[in-house]
């Protein structure tokens, strides 16, 4: 890995520790929040941004991650490092089961399919609302989301919490894309056909994609239930599931750094155009559209475009 | 001596149009075959059908004494078969560097040296050496042909099949592609689909001349020459022969 990679990339983290010490609370508790979502949307550029695969159904591993975590949990009482572990497994297996199915299909009806297995676990997190309690959701009690001797409901150790997490994530996938395996899932974005006859398993290498990807989506989704405390049916819904192709879009698709900067700038632009008028989503809605029109790469993207061609 | 690949009754048929028509084929290791004929003689569903980008409609097809006929296309390219594609087929956004390096990297893995040394050699190859660093969507057409050409060599495959790799050189590039396909010829065997006699007649030691997807005429270059058939195929007044 070369130094400067390494420098922007420990850079970013030796930031964000730095602002733990610096933020008040309100925007200490917001950046904790983005750490965890970006970790959603690094999963998701897995897919979208280095294997050219755009699923419109992530929020069903967001929700497999947070429920496979929050429903043993709760009701099982087996602990949260334990549950954290259930929700990574579950988010893998349920990856492993679409990713099979839904990549026999490719473009548009990826997509579609993808969006319908989303859907179905939408409905199954409903339909179970016994145990689930439906829209309402399950609230985790402070005593149920202790980690290691550790109480992620402090606040403190909660950013902290998210910001390492966000760390493994960040230099997990640096590290993928740098792997040969990595380079073969750009092979397939840029063409895949090509990537075939050079006597690569297109199919295999997808479905890894797919599973890995899901698989961060579900540790995002499983840390969110635990450090905020709240598992519900809300992150199982469609806009769940649109949210992480705004924020890579907005960030970089294909860029490692992208997808938090993607975050970070829709959390504050919705929450400062908010504070404006109530129709913020307008604002934000121009926002994105004028982004769309003068950085088409997004914020990262745009970066490497024009200055900084070496970066991941 | 025991073909490197052979068909056997090899056909495909798109609908009603019968593209290729019960084809026996077989090439010797070491060989330098041309395969010719006019337009829509079926020649590159014939190698589509050999590399496994198009299934056949009935017959078989063996590699090595292998019966490849349902392996997928990575399998066979896996086994030693590698395939430059008639319309130019490159990782546009990427280096030209790492173009060839991820057709060298299925073979060495993770050695990264290795894989660079590869790279660098097949690019040196064929004369884009200097351009290892520029995108290819920047380079000619002629010089895209070659980073193809370079992918084909940095797999190191026992057979080599070329759909039209002169196809819009420049002379002097035809002319170092000559040079290039003599050096290979000891060290793999090749199949090339070619418009350009020129280079068909310089290099093959066999011509197999396909026409209305039926193998029409199959010999060295000096009787494919000579043959009344051929030539009236080449005419187009009457195919029948």
């Amino acid at each position: 890995m070369t130094a400067r990679v390494l420098a922007l990339h420990g850079g970013l983290i030796a930031v964000l520790l730095a602002l733990h010490f610096l933020l008040p609370a309100y925007h200490h508790g917001n950046l904790a929040r983005v750490m965890v979502l970006a970790c959603y949307a690094i999963g998701y550029n897995v897919l979208f941004g280095y294997t050219g695969l755009l699923s419109l159904g992530h929020a069903m591993f967001f929700a497999a991650g947070m429920y496979g975590m929050g429903l043993p949990l709760h009701f099982l009482g087996i602990g949260a490092e334990l549950a954290f572990l259930a929700g990574l497994l579950s988010a893998a297996a349920l990856a492993l089961v679409v990713g099979l199915l839904a990549l026999r299909t490719a473009g548009v009806a990826f997509m579609i399919v993808t969006l319908m297995f989303s859907e179905a676990v939408y409905l199954t997190i409903l339909l179970a609302g016994k145990w689930t309690r439906g829209d309402e959701g399950v609230v985790l009690e402070r005593a149920e989301r202790v980690f290691f001797g550790l109480d992620l409901s402090d606040p403190d150790i909660r950013y902290l919490a998210a910001l390492a997490l966000f760390a493994l994530c960040l230099f997990l996938t640096l590290w993928l894309v740098r792997q040969p395996a990595g380079r073969v899932l750009i092979a397939i974005r840029e063409n895949d056909e090509r990537a075939r006859l050079l006597g690569y398993d297109i199919f295999r290498h997808k479905l890894a994609a797919v599973v890995i990807s899901g698989t961060i989506s579900g540790a995002a989704g499983a840390a969110y239930g635990l450090l905020f405390g709240y598992v519900g049916a809300t992150f199982a819904e469609v806009q769940y599931s649109i949210f992480p192709l705004l924020w890579v879009l907005l960030g970089g698709a294909g860029t490692i750094i992208g997808p938090f900067f993607g975050v970070l700038f829709m959390f504050y632009l919705i929450d400062l155009s908010s504070g404006i008028t109530s129709a913020y989503m307008l604002i934000a809605g121009i926002a994105l559209v004028l982004l769309t029109l003068f950085a088409p790469q997004g914020l990262a993207g745009e970066l490497r475009r024009r200055r900084m061609r070496w970066l991941p | 001596m025991s073909a490197l690949l052979s068909t056997r009754a090899l056909s495909k048929s798109f609908g009603g149009l019968r593209a290729v028509h019960e084809v026996d084929f077989d090439l010797a290791p070491g060989e330098i075959r041309a395969l010719i004929g006019p337009n829509g003689a079926g020649k590159t569903t014939f190698v589509s059908m050999l590399i496994g980008r198009v299934a056949p409609t009935s017959g078989s097809i063996a590699f090595d004494g292998r019966d490849i006929t349902r392996l997928p296309a990575h399998a066979r390219v896996a086994l030693g078969m590698a395939y430059t594609f008639q319309i130019t087929s490159v990782f546009a956004r990427l280096e030209v560097a790492e173009n060839v390096a991820l057709a060298a990297r299925r073979r060495l893995g993770r050695d990264r040296a290795a894989v660079a040394r590869e790279s660098a050699a097949a690019l040196d190859r064929v004369g884009l050496g200097a351009h290892a660093g520029a995108l290819p969507g920047d380079l000619s057409y002629g010089h895209q042909r070659l980073l193809e050409l370079a992918m084909g060599l940095a797999q190191r495959p026992r057979l080599l099949i070329l759909d039209e790799p002169t196809q819009g050189l420049a002379d002097s590039e035809i002319e170092a592609f000559k040079v290039l396909i003599r050096d290979l010829a000891g060290e793999t065997t090749i199949l090339l689909i070619e418009h350009n006699m020129g280079v068909v007649m310089e290099l093959a030691h066999r011509i197999t001349v396909l026409n209305f997807g039926e193998v029409l005429a199959e010999g060295s270059p000096a009787e494919i020459h000579a043959s009344a058939a051929v030539q009236t195929a080449y005419l187009g007044t009457g195919a029948d022969a």
